[in-house]
């Protein structure tokens, strides 16, 4: 599991973000919106023409369809709020873990205050997030600044390399 | 009203290189009466056999995908209908099986058994929605079923089949979503 950049908070922007979504080959962008990540990541990609983008109703329906663009190789990523990816739990633990399905989550940590680990926020929502996914046995990666944005286009890469989901939470707010 | 399982079969006999999506009840039944690589079978979370086709319908837009599913699992994801209303896939039909009941949960009614699923889908811009009660008029909707360009929904209106436990075990195995894949060459 990937330590988020601690001292000092810096920058992280969308379009920082959004190359390295590219650089994995993502085809599809599921999402339901994310204050956290609206402006500066989920408009964005919204417009953007390399992506195909699907609004769904709520987060469990990512997984579904997430699964059935697989069997086209075709990579999609979940793009939801923390608390989103506590609704969709039994569906990922059903579709994306047990039938080991590379099954990409990007996860905005609304709230979350800057450069401090998810684990130490003062938000128990925030808190609890790392450690269900390591019960959940969920790789996992934590996004704060630019400097740590390479590592999204690795979890994807690996996620599909193993056949396993992935969890990408992105703790900085995305500037636009 | 109609027995799901001859309905069922009426479908099998008319199958060829589509991707069937099933779940739950329908599912046992479709597996009983044809075996074939195509079949898809919705596990791990009610409600998402819909989810399921919508992204293999996007994935493989040379296949027709149809969607077994049933009253009570489309309750619990009835949203896709918006999404799928919107993405408007071209080689999708969505059939929900309709007997009131969650048949593989004992037989409880749903909610409210009166439900008007080809309204639902109609208000979440499906356009091409219908409801059958007898055998005959299935039988009369298959060529729709299987060629009309999606997305296509269908309320089949079913008596209770047998209440009990059913295995799903086999239909879950990880060898069948791996033979699907052969057969797509994924």
């Amino acid at each position: 599991m990937n330590a988020p950049s601690t001292q000092p908070p810096g920058k992280l922007r969308g379009a920082t973000v959004i190359n390295e979504i590219k650089k994995a080959g993502v085809g599809y962008i599921l999402s339901v919106p994310d204050l956290h990540t609206s402006t500066g990541l989920l408009r964005p990609l919204s417009v953007d023409p390399d992506f195909k983008h699907i609004r769904v109703c709520k987060e469990d329906e990512c997984l579904g369809i997430a699964a059935g663009l697989t069997y086209g190789n075709i990579r999609s990523l979940m793009l939801v709020q923390y608390t989103g990816f506590l609704y969709a739990m039994n569906a990922i633990r059903g579709v994306a873990i047990e039938q080991k399905l590379p099954i990409c989550m990007m996860i905005g940590m609304l709230g979350k205050e800057p450069g401090v680990p998810p684990q130490e926020s003062r938000r128990f929502g925030l808190r609890i997030i790392e450690p269900i996914l390591d019960v959940l046995g969920i790789q996992r990666t934590c996004i704060e600044t630019d400097a740590d944005a390479p590592r999204i286009s690795a979890a994807i890469d690996e996620a599909w390399r193993t056949s396993r989901p992935t969890a990408i939470l992105i703790g900085g707010r995305p500037e636009a | 009203m109609m027995d799901r399982k001859k309905a069922l079969e009426l479908l099998a006999a008319r199958i060829t290189d589509e991707i069937v999506v099933s779940t739950y009840s329908t599912a046992t039944d479709w597996i009983s009466i044809i075996e074939r690589p195509l079949n898809y079978f919705s596990s791990g979370a009610m409600g998402l056999a819909s989810s399921h086709g919508l992204g293999l319908a996007l994935a493989r837009p040379e296949r027709r995908i149809i969607v077994l599913d049933g009253d009570g699992s489309l309750l619990m994801n009835l949203p896709t209908l918006v999404t799928i209303g919107r993405v408007a896939p071209r080689n999708f039909t969505h059939l929900v099986f309709r007997n009131g009941t969650y048949e593989a949960n004992g037989g409880h009614p749903i909610p409210n058994p009166d439900v008007d699923f080809e309204g639902h889908a109609r208000a979440a811009h499906i356009g091409k929605a219908f409801t059958v009660d007898t055998l005959d008029a299935f039988r009369d909707r298959l060529d729709y079923i299987l060629h009309e360009e999606g997305p296509v929904f269908g309320c089949v209106n079913v008596e209770q089949g047998v209440i009990g436990p059913r295995s799903y075990k086999d239909m879950y195995k990880a060898e069948r979503r791996a033979a699907l894949r052969e057969a797509l060459g994924a």
